[in-house]
């Protein structure tokens, strides 16, 4: 290892169409094709947002390709409310899975961490595609779900038996539609781990020389750490996956108690418990929080940095709050369960420990805002939705000191207060850390840069949207208003709260049309787009000194040398006001 | 620069609905919601500062540090800064959730008082039904091969017992003011949610377990209950209401109860 200047030839370029694009095993294919499922997925779960949207406020109304697409599910035109409840769970497993999962993780960070740490590819080529290819088939499962008799499931992206492990006596689309909603999960669980070995090895084994663990990018830190929370959350919803499987179809009792009477027919289990379910999905459910944020988090960093022109604010700082979320976020899970029947001395220890996990999000929301102190900060699209992320962080952020403490969660649980909260934070913050990535690294990943006009269009419209989305879920919630409710027809109290709901629907057709301006940019840019330099927003790090597109082996089978930290920006005395990471001559030190 | 401005209006705009009460809490007709309400305001109040200064921070940096052409600080941080606010943050933090724990104590880890009214609480899709033991101040057996909900046996009492006969089981939740109320929480089916906005309180229902609710009504009125606990395609309809009655209306009123049960098992 005297020289950096080493061949390496993992793989050699393949050649024929399929090997090319389809079964590939380079990462950055890979990493694109994670990318387009996510962009399929997000615009499937959006469309059913706003249909579930429309139902709330206009629940008798008829229209008619509402039967074409679901006809039982909506005959006459007229949406059933067991169809909202589809759509419900369909949209929130879409979104927590297969984008809010898969894009940042496995669509960028297969794209850029081998980019950003200076290796050729990923450590397992091959289960790279081979995850690819699982995900893929989860959500052909998952979308099926939409096209067996009964439908859809209705029992909510977190599947709480009885309801979901009983069949279909408890009501339609709890038959077959449950059982493919489970073979999907388990499928994706399966995908998230392969990945995740991919990723934790990748990191410790392939960095360039030079590249310390602390002069990685803040992107290579959330990666890994994410990468470590897939590992040991998913392996845990597999099994209870299968569990809940085995319930459903081979008679066991894990999540069913004795006397169970469901739809006038008793029911032969005994001996398990329902809470379990929770405990077991929450131990996967609340990383998977972070697993969709951290990435996010670290791109947020790099990108204010980059266009603020300075060092990142407490880089050691950010990484250890990184770390901290990362292990913290294991040992919370309980407070998704304040109201669930669990021992209430639990809820106080949990509850302390949620609060705890507060602390290193605070210290990253004070490094940006410490960032951009002092700063000479451009304006460009990916900044302006990088500094979109840290209001919404900060917002969503906030909400959570209520829903952490389990005296507020009293009343607060299961209102659109956390429907807001949730969506403000892991939902749409979530989001705007992914458009900060397709609109700072699409040069990167296409040779060709996206509109900026357009772009800035984008942004502040969905900046806007989003806000009035889900501010006023907050106000209906503090009034008590509970969540997965097809209509407030039969309650005089949400009567009242109609003409809030009224507003965030069209919020979120305006929001939703929005979109449409960055599909067209996005694919327009592709083909139309001006050329992009090697390095057009003058970044520091390692995926900025090869070409755009990168080759097939990244850096042309000379592997770089890496000299210092990834954030040196307006150093004085330097000529341009940055150094790469891998130059080597410099005036002054770090 | 717009962003600046932009962030600052939906700052303002959102501490004003708050501090106006826009969309608000119904008034509380408990003791544990008035402590509820001040812990809320309490947890606004240091949020809402918060929340207020970390967004005017953001529009004031989006301002202040535009690209004019000068040159960027190099830095990259302050350890001092650092230690600061990770501490405030952590007091701040820890504190609210210590404050809080009396309010959730008081609901859950007291003992219920002796003279507390006894109500068994049953959640099914997509109805409630209530149990009171009846005069003889016990709640007689059940069997779920003999729940029938359409002749009005929704917990499948057994007549043979004795204890059993004199249960009166209704579809709404009926108290007397200021006299507490011990609830037992069970669901035959699915998940469901027992959820008073006027109590503050919210407890599951769930399948094989009995889980205890203790409160105190000291406001007459009838207040909603909505299932808060996603539990099947009627979830939006499962409504019953707490009815607070004053002592003698509720003596009235299980009196009535007690008369029509046993002109119903005169043979």
């Amino acid at each position: 290892m005297s020289s950096p200047v080493t061949h390496h030839a993992v793989h050699a370029a393949p050649k024929g169409f399929l090997r090319r694009y389809i079964f590939s095993t380079d990462h950055k294919v890979i990493g694109k094709q994670y990318y387009l499922l996510a962009l399929f997925s997000v615009f499937v779960g959006m469309l059913l947002s706003v249909l579930m949207r429309y139902h709330m406020i206009y629940p008798d109304a008829k229209v008619s390709w509402f039967e074409k697409l679901w006809p039982t599910g909506a005959a006459g035109g007229i949406m059933t409310p067991e169809l909202y409840l589809s759509l419900m769970t369909m949209h929130g497993t879409i979104m927590v899975f297969f984008v809010l999962t898969t894009a940042p993780q496995s669509g960028f960070g297969n794209y850029f961490l081998p980019l950003q740490i200076g290796a050729e590819d990923m450590a397992f080529p091959v289960i790279n595609m081979l995850s690819f290819w699982t995900t893929f088939a989860a959500l052909v499962v998952l979308l099926a779900a939409f096209f067996v008799p009964g439908g859809a499931p209705l029992s909510g992206w977190t599947a709480y038996p009885p309801l979901s492990a009983v069949g279909e006596i408890a009501g339609p689309g709890q038959g077959t539609g449950q059982t493919l909603w489970i073979l999907s999960i388990a499928l994706f669980c399966a995908a998230s781990l392969m990945g995740a070995i991919n990723f934790i090895a990748t990191t410790i084994d392939l960095r360039a020389k030079g590249m310390t663990l602390m002069r990685m990018p803040l992107t290579c830190w959330a990666w890994f750490v994410t990468a470590i929370l897939s590992l040991l959350g998913f392996a845990v919803l597999l099994a209870a996956g299968i569990l809940l499987l085995l319930d459903r179809t081979a008679g066991t009792s894990f999540f069913l108690p004795a006397g169970l009477v469901v739809n006038d027919q008793i029911l032969n289990h005994k001996g398990g418990s329902p809470l379990l379910w929770q405990h077991l999905f929450w131990f996967f459910g609340h990383p998977e929080v972070y697993i969709a944020i951290l990435p996010g988090m670290g791109l947020t960093s790099t990108v204010l940095s980059v266009f603020a022109r300075k060092p990142i604010f407490g880089y050691r700082a950010m990484v250890y709050a990184i770390l901290a979320i990362g292990f913290l976020g294991f040992l919370v899970w309980g407070h998704h369960m304040f109201v669930s029947g669990m021992n209430p001395y639990t809820g106080i220890a949990f509850s302390v420990l949620t609060m705890a996990i507060g602390v290193p999000s605070a210290i990253k929301t004070f490094n940006w805002i410490g960032t951009l102190w002092g700063a000479r900060i451009r304006f460009t699209t990916p900044m302006l939705f990088a500094l979109g992320f840290v209001s919404l962080f900060v917002t969503g952020g906030i909400s959570g000191i209520f829903l952490g403490q389990p005296a507020l969660d009293l009343y607060l649980h299961d209102t659109y207060f956390v429907v807001g909260h949730f969506h403000m934070i892991m939902g749409v913050a979530a989001i705007f850390g992914i458009f900060a990535g397709t609109y700072y690294w699409f040069p990167k990943m296409y040779g060709r840069m996206m509109n900026e006009t357009l772009g800035k269009i984008h942004f502040y419209l969905t900046f806007i949207g989003v806000y009035a989305i889900f501010t006023p879920m907050h106000f209906v919630g503090v009034a008590g208003n509970p969540r997965r409710y097809p209509n407030f027809k039969e309650f005089e109290f949400l009567g009242e709260l109609l003409p809030v709901h009224t507003f965030m629907t069209h919020a979120a057709f305006f929001t939703a049309a929005a979109q449409l301006i960055f599909l067209f940019n996005f694919f327009w840019s592709m083909k139309k787009g001006a050329k992009a330099p090697v390095n057009p927003w003058e970044a520091t790090t390692l995926e900025w000194t090869v070409p755009s597109p990168p080759p097939h082996d990244n850096f042309g089978g000379r592997l770089p040398e890496v000299y210092r930290g990834a954030y040196e920006y307006s150093v004085p005395g330097a000529e341009k006001d940055y150094l790469m990471q891998n130059e080597p001559a410099v005036a002054v030190k770090e | 620069m717009p962003l600046a401005f932009i962030v600052w209006a939906f700052a303002i705009v959102i501490v004003y609905v708050f501090l106006a009460r826009l969309w608000w809490f119904p008034p509380p007709i408990n003791q544990h919601g008035i402590i509820y309400d001040q812990h809320f305001l309490s947890t606004l109040l240091v949020t809402g500062v918060i929340f207020f200064l970390a967004q005017l921070a953001l529009g004031y940096v989006i301002v202040r540090y535009r690209d004019r052409g000068q040159r960027a600080v190099y830095s990259h941080g302050n350890n001092k800064l650092e230690v600061l606010w990770t501490s405030a943050a952590a007091v701040l933090f820890i504190g609210a959730v210590l404050a809080s724990t009396r309010v959730y104590a008081g609901v859950h880890l007291g003992r219920p008082p002796e003279n507390a009214l006894r109500v068994e609480v049953l959640g099914k899709q997509f109805a409630w039904s209530f149990r009171y033991p009846g005069p003889d101040g016990k709640f007689g057996r059940t069997d779920i091969k003999l729940i029938n909900d359409a002749g009005g046996n929704p917990f499948g009492l057994d007549d043979t017992d004795p204890a059993a006969r004199d249960d009166i089981v209704t579809s709404a939740l009926r108290v007397p003011v200021g006299t507490p109320v011990r609830l037992t929480l069970k669901s035959r089916d699915v998940i469901h949610n027992f959820f008073v906005r006027e109590l503050r309180l919210k407890q599951d229902l769930v399948p094989g377990m009995e889980i205890p609710l203790v409160f105190q009504a000291d406001k007459t009125g009838v207040y909603e209950i909505p299932c808060s606990e996603l539990c099947g395609l009627g979830h939006h309809q499962m409504r019953s209401t707490l009815e607070v009655l004053t002592a003698e209306e509720f003596r009235r009123w299980e009196q009535a109860q007690v008369e029509q049960l046993r002109q119903l098992q005169q043979p």
